[in-house]
């Protein structure tokens, strides 16, 4: 369940975006121009953000979808893909 | 010979038929047609022109003739290739008579450049048609997303190349869900798979990045990657495109339109997408930041204030007004006695300097005859006699009262 693959991508808040915003808010506090309860504040929402990041990319379970094709609806037809992840990685050429 | 050789009977004897026009063109159909059956025929497309119909009216030519030829519309539609002016070609066909222009030519139902595949010549007359077309401008090619949230391939559901993709995509960025497209890469309908899948992701906006690639290092059948339509896909493609199709040397044009093009279909998934792990270290590193540069801001802070705290008007303000009462008490005291002091002091250096005033005082001088001389211009003493010039008005300054002299 969770997030629907069949969904178009939305525009939220991408980890390009936190990952931007974060660096701002370290830079601004390196600059030292901000006053302790203001950084305190910046701090708490860096903190956010980083949990955000280490979120996503500690979503270890990835999802592979096969698209089978679209319902009448023009919705995206999927099934989970089968595919054996074989160990013996053969070398290309 | 008689005197009138219409009415020579023996001329009736030997030539016993009269043919009409379409007769004899009949016969000569006969003679062609079946005479010659299907031909090979090697020469230069002198002239080519394309009907409305469909079919297509060429000359080919060498140095001593010309021959009419004509491919027609059920027959161009297997061309492999473009017939232009100027290209040298095998023909394959049958001589056909045109009774109603007493014409005769070739009938095309296959040509094939001379020198070359005609399969080589369609790609290179593709590559040039979409070159023109600016398929393959830089400028026009798209940026990767940095972090791409899905992931499509578009590939056989059952290759190496949907395997390597796949450990490529889990172990570098398994927060990009992955979208398999499965189409068949070669053979019949293939390319129109492709294009079809590559448009349905577009469609859908099921992916923010597409990857294109077939697996092996073999030089299998790469022809549905040189199609047009695929081609077509890709360009008109908004999801960005890593392809990894082609080889180094066998370079498809769906390689040449892609966004990116990769050697191997592991490399376009890591052409793909960030590494995790790097960025994860960067996490942490900025996380170390964050922290240390409000824990110095904290202790700062706390430095400060514990500095302020620890200052005397602030522990014990009591002690301190106290303290500056003593402080002021002396300070009246020692006051008191330094006006004294200094007045002592003060008197006792005007007594000296009076008298070493009296000393250096040139009035006493003067008493001994001695005399000051200025300018009367600027009161400056006269030293010198070269310091005067001839006119110059000098005060001398005597004992008692002063004499107002010129220089001669």
């Amino acid at each position: 369940m969770g997030r629907a693959m069949s969904e178009p991508l939305a525009d939220s808040l991408t980890f390009e975006q936190a990952l931007a915003e974060l660096e701002k808010i370290v830079r601004e506090l390196e600059d030292g121009k901000t006053g302790l309860e203001e950084s305190l504040a910046r701090y708490e929402k860096g903190v956010g953000l980083l949990r955000r990041c280490y979120g996503q990319l500690r979503q270890v379970e990835q999802r592979i979808v096969e698209l089978m094709g679209q319902d009448a609806d023009g919705q995206p037809l999927t099934r989970p893909f089968a595919h054996a992840p074989t160990v013996s990685k053969k070398a290309d050429a | 010979m008689s005197e009138f050789p219409l009415f020579d009977e023996r001329l009736y004897q030997t030539t016993p038929k009269v043919c009409t026009v379409s007769e004899i063109t009949r016969q000569i159909q006969r003679l062609v047609e079946d005479g010659l059956g299907p031909v090979w025929v090697v020469g230069e497309i002198a002239e080519i022109r394309k009907h409305r119909s469909g079919h297509l009216y060429l000359t080919l030519k060498d140095a001593q003739a010309q021959l009419r030829a004509v491919i027609w519309r059920s027959a161009s539609w297997r061309l492999k290739f473009e017939p232009q002016t100027g290209l040298e070609v095998i023909a394959h066909g049958k001589l056909n008579v045109y009774a109603p222009q007493g014409g005769y030519q070739l009938v095309i139902d296959a040509l094939q450049p001379k020198g070359m595949g005609a399969q080589d010549l369609a790609l290179r007359q593709l590559r040039q048609k979409l070159d023109k077309l600016g398929y393959f401008a830089r400028e026009r090619k798209k940026s990767l997303p940095r972090f791409p949230r899905r992931v499509a391939l578009v590939t056989s559901p059952s290759g190496a190349a949907v395997r390597d993709m796949l450990e490529i995509l889990g172990r570098r960025w398994p927060a990009a869900d992955v979208l398999v497209c499965p189409v068949r890469v070669q053979g019949d309908g293939a390319a129109a798979q492709i294009a079809d899948a590559i448009r349905r992701v577009n469609r859908l906006r099921a992916a923010d990045v597409l990857l294109l690639g077939r697996g092996g290092g073999s030089s299998d059948d790469l022809a549905a990657f040189n199609e047009e339509i695929v081609a077509r896909a890709v360009f008109e493609s908004r999801v960005p495109i890593v392809s990894a199709v082609g080889h180094e040397i066998d370079v498809t044009i769906a390689d040449l339109v892609a966004d990116r093009r990769a050697l191997t279909p592991s490399e376009a998934a890591e052409l793909a997408t960030p590494d995790r792990d790097k960025l994860l270290e960067g996490l942490h590193a900025c996380e170390a930041r964050l922290r240390d540069v409000l824990t110095k801001q904290f202790e700062a802070c706390w430095n400060r204030s514990r500095d302020l705290a620890s200052r005397a008007p602030l522990r014990l303000p009591l002690d301190r007004i106290r303290d500056w009462e003593r402080r002021l008490d002396d300070a009246g005291c020692r006051l008191d006695r330094g006006m004294q002091h200094r007045h002592d002091r003060a008197k006792n250096r005007l007594d000296t300097v009076a008298a070493g005033l009296e000393a250096l005082s040139p009035l006493n001088t003067l008493a001994r005859g001695y005399s000051l001389t200025r300018k009367e211009s600027d009161q400056t003493v006269v030293r010198r006699a070269e310091e005067v010039r001839t006119g110059e008005r000098l005060v001398t300054l005597l004992h008692h009262g002063k004499v107002v002299s010129r220089v001669e």
